[in-house]
């Protein structure tokens, strides 16, 4: 042995259990690719095998796609995020993407270039596999279960199960549409109404002994159109969680709209035949299901313990215990007590979900060296948490945090806005809605709302076109892009809506008034001020928002048209000569118009 | 003659260099800044930090620096820096473009070196000058006016190495994206040969073109490409080595990417 040979030996890593990658997959989307741009695959069967395998397409560019990396309930391992680091310098932007659905995605990737990554990926065992086209996207599950003080039990292992079972299963290939599921904690961290399957684990008393189960939600979905979901019955055993999703799918499959590709989700055929009618099918579905399935295809589901242990601090450099500046603040707006006893869970403020290379490589470092499970779970508005980490060293914890740039407070308030791509990436923007976000985060940073208790539990969500990439249909403060005009002169405009949410009580926005690009924060200034005007001692903004759209507020604000009428004078555009700026897009210095290519969704 | 670029030595492993330096018979230049070369350095190494050679890089000043390492024509010399290779690479190319044949860079970084707890002093070693011969190679040079007319052909392929959002941002027409750290595997500065083809296979990047390679300013980044280009035994390579930055001022054409705001995707 030669002393090249000798490799150091790297800290304790906790490392993934399974392995989602086929590493032939690279082989083939390598050669795929020639043989397309040899111009032996016409443009719309490329398309579909490229999707299938989790690359998208990029705005007005066939050159270059984007990798949407598939973290399945949220995991993501230390040796996952250092790989994924490295990719990001390798063939994109220095940069990766936290999306709103536990995906990481790297954006600005040359075509030729994505099988690279797939076998990069390969080695650390994660997949992009079906995080696009007409399949089972990733499968995800709320970043506190397991820990959520309000959870009946934990449901990752079930959503990891989930996973399994359908990716590159045959039955989830060629599907009328996307198909997501969400696994939940509680009925607060909700997120299950708004999606095709949404899941929220449940324990039954039956014959005397506890039963797990869920209550499962069908038809629900954002985007051009959004519906809420519907619970199928009051209970679904755990054993039927396979039966009862398969036999949606099979559903879905049959009957969904495989021609009219612009509402072919699974909720447009919810809503077109009835609730009623399609939960008969469900219960007629799943009964044909449970007696013709073979008694191998089942849920694989792991019930083995995660292994909790401190991670030993090897010194405290500073031995004394400085406070750092702004720890306080952090404490309160980016973490929350755990279930367990002693312990807490982190989660980073990132802007609108991005973290450069860099970033990652600390990030990696800090779950190796403060979470007690060794690993990092991603979360439901483009951020990543950190859970287990022991109350006694989160002090270090923020210090280290500091150094890599990823102590901003404010991660879970409405201080942290979700904001899809947008122009930056995507072919079917108006706007640059990915900045919007980034530019209100660091303005009321700035103003420290975050540590405003009254906006805690109210959420900013943006989108760059009606598409719902960005959620805006379950914000409190919800805005989707598009154009306005004066004369010949074009502006970035968005809809604004009030009032949605995606808990217990889940409901959509409520239209409220178009606001100029420019106009969007003091707007948002602008309601918490007549909010602060008006509420009661224990409002909260979601609260006072939440009376005001179903028509409950007492105070001289009755309705949404009262807040219409407050907000007119604010949004009323000024000429070109008065205010240039007016009319250029967050991030761009050019006069602003619409333009957008080929959507990829309905492929 | 055909199979001859296959064997070319392109880098050094650290076991081979070791057993080198114990053998005398190689001339090992640190190229890093002379602070940090004075802290300690692979034993026997030269200084010659990568600013005192870009302050004049003309052949005549070249080669007396040559002759003051002690090289002549026959001294196998192995480069060293502590960033990734691209500064080595730059210094490796100068000394190959005066014609000097026998010239490989280290295969991993000084850190990597010390990291494995491998020897490194502070001496600095005495050296006796030596004559070195001007054979200048032009074949592998690329200048500005010689990239405007070679552009056009259809044999020829221009590589950026910069990272991708300057590219996207800026290029010179044609080029195709390669970002530096693209070459590099884990602790290595380039990747393997059957990486590194594969690679370029896949972008179209084959033994029958000629390779042009640039990046921002000085020929760095590029220059590392140059030696990925030839370890992957594509021997027809050339460093535009006043790159991007000598292209701009003589304002010559560019071109962007339209119509997209990346720059706000990344977290910069």
């Amino acid at each position: 042995m030669t002393i090249s040979d000798l490799k150091q030996s790297p800290p304790d890593s906790v490392k993934s259990k399974i392995n989602w990658s086929r590493i032939e997959e690279a082989d083939d989307f390598a050669n795929t690719v020639k043989l397309f741009r040899q111009g032996k695959y016409d443009q719309a069967s490329f398309r579909r095998y490229r999707l299938q395998h989790g690359a998208y397409g990029t705005r007005m560019t066939g050159d270059y796609a984007m990798v949407r990396i598939k973290l399945p309930a949220g995991e993501i391992y230390p040796d996952q995020i250092e790989k994924i680091s490295q990719l990001s310098e390798q063939y994109s932007i220095a940069s990766a993407h936290f999306s709103t659905r536990e995906n990481i995605q790297l954006h600005w990737v040359i075509l030729e270039d994505v099988s690279e990554i797939f076998r990069g990926l390969a080695q650390v065992g994660l997949t992009s596999r079906e995080a696009c086209g007409n399949s089972v996207r990733n499968v995800m599950c709320s970043p506190l279960s397991g820990v959520c003080p309000d959870e009946e039990f934990d449901a990752t292992p079930y959503a990891l199960a989930t996973a399994r079972f359908f990716l590159r299963n045959p039955m989830a290939q060629n599907l009328p549409r996307k198909f997501k599921f969400n696994f939940t904690c509680c009925e607060k961290h909700g997120m299950v109404r708004m999606v095709d399957v949404g899941l929220i684990p449940q324990i039954r008393e039956i014959d005397g002994t506890a039963q797990k189960g869920f209550k499962i939600f069908l038809g629900g979905g954002l985007g051009n159109r959004s519906f809420v979901g519907h619970q199928l019955e009051e209970f679904t055993p755990e054993d039927d969680l396979l039966y009862t999703s398969i036999a949606v799918m099979r559903i879905f499959d049959r009957m969904g709209d495989r021609k009219n590709l612009a509402r072919n989700r699974m909720r447009y055929l919810v809503n077109d035949m009835g609730w009623d009618k399609f939960q008969n099918l469900v219960f007629k579905e799943r009964a044909v299901v449970r007696v013709t399935q073979s008694v191998i295809t089942q849920l694989k589901v792991d019930h083995t313990p995660d292994v909790i242990k401190r991670p030993i601090q090897i010194s405290d450099e500073n031995g004394g215990e400085t406070i750092p500046d702004g720890y306080a603040r952090w404490l309160k707006t980016n973490t929350v007590k755990q279930t367990q006893e002693g312990y807490r869970s982190v989660f980073l403020t990132l802007e609108a979900g991005d973290i450069t290379a860099s970033q990652l490589r600390g990030l990696a470092d800090v779950i190796r060296n403060f979470s007690s499970e060794g690993k990092g779970r991603s979360g439901f508005s483009q951020n990543i948490a950190l859970r287990y980490v022991h109350e006694d060293d989160l002090t270090r914890l923020y210090s280290k945090l500091l150094e890599n740039g990823l102590a901003k407070s404010g991660a879970l308030t409405m201080t942290a806005p979700i904001g899809c791509s947008g122009t930056t990436s995507c072919n079917l923007a108006l706007t640059n809605s990915h900045r919007l976000a980034k530019e209100i985060q660091r303005k009321f940073l700035e103003l420290k709302l975050d540590e405003d208790d009254d906006l805690g539990d109210s959420s900013i969500k943006i989108s760059g076109c009606p598409n719902s990439c960005g959620q805006h249909g379950i914000a409190t403060l919800g805005f989707f892009g598009g154009g306005g005009r004066v004369g010949k002169d074009m502006y970035a405009n968005y809809q604004m809506s009030i009032g949605g949410r995606s808990d217990g009580d889940t409901m959509l926005g409520q239209t409220l008034i178009r606001v100029p690009a420019k106009r969007v924060i003091p707007v948002i200034l602008k309601i918490i001020e007549i909010f602060k005007a008006n509420k009661k001692s224990d409002d909260t903004l979601k609260s006072w928002i939440n009376r005001v759209v179903n028509g409950n507020e007492d105070s001289e604000i009755k309705s949404i048209a009262d807040i219409k009428k407050t907000l007119e004078p604010l949004i009323i555009p000024p000429t070109m000569d008065e205010d240039p700026d007016f009319y250029l897009d967050y991030g761009s210095d050019s006069s602003y118009h619409t333009k957008t290519g080929k959507g990829e969704c309905a492929a | 003659m055909c199979c001859l670029t296959d064997t070319v030595k392109i880098t050094t492993d650290v076991d081979s260099l070791r057993s080198e330096i114990r053998d005398k018979s190689v001339r090992v230049i640190d190229v890093r800044r002379e602070a940090d070369y004075k802290q300690d350095h692979i034993p026997t190494a030269v200084n010659l930090p990568l600013a005192n050679l870009l302050s004049d890089d003309s052949p005549e000043r070249v080669l007396k620096l040559v002759n003051s390492m002690g090289i002549d024509d026959e001294t196998p010399v192995v480069v060293y820096d502590d960033t990734f290779g691209a500064l080595a690479s730059r210094v490796a190319w100068t000394l190959e473009y005066l014609g000097h044949s026998d010239v490989t860079l280290l295969d991993s970084t000084y850190s990597h070196w010390k990291s494995l707890g491998l020897e490194n002093d502070s001496t600095v070693p005495e050296i006796q000058s030596k004559e070195h011969s001007m054979k200048l190679k032009p074949d592998i040079l690329a200048t500005s006016d010689y990239l405007e007319t070679a552009k056009t052909r259809d044999d020829v392929i221009l590589i950026d190495n910069r990272e991708r959002l300057n590219f996207l941002e800026q290029h010179i027409p044609g080029a195709i994206s390669l970002p530096y750290r693209t070459l590099a595997s884990n602790d290595k500065i380039l990747r393997s040969k059957e990486d590194m083809k594969r690679l370029l296979d896949n972008r179209g990047v084959t033994g029958d073109s000629e390779i042009i390679t640039y990046c921002g300013s000085v020929g760095t980044l590029s220059g590392l490409a140059y030696y990925a280009l030839k370890s992957a035994g594509l021997p027809n390579a050339k460093l535009y080595v006043r790159s991007f930055k000598e292209w701009k001022n003589l304002q010559k054409p560019t071109e962007k990417q339209e119509d997209a705001n990346y720059w706000d995707l990344s977290a910069e």
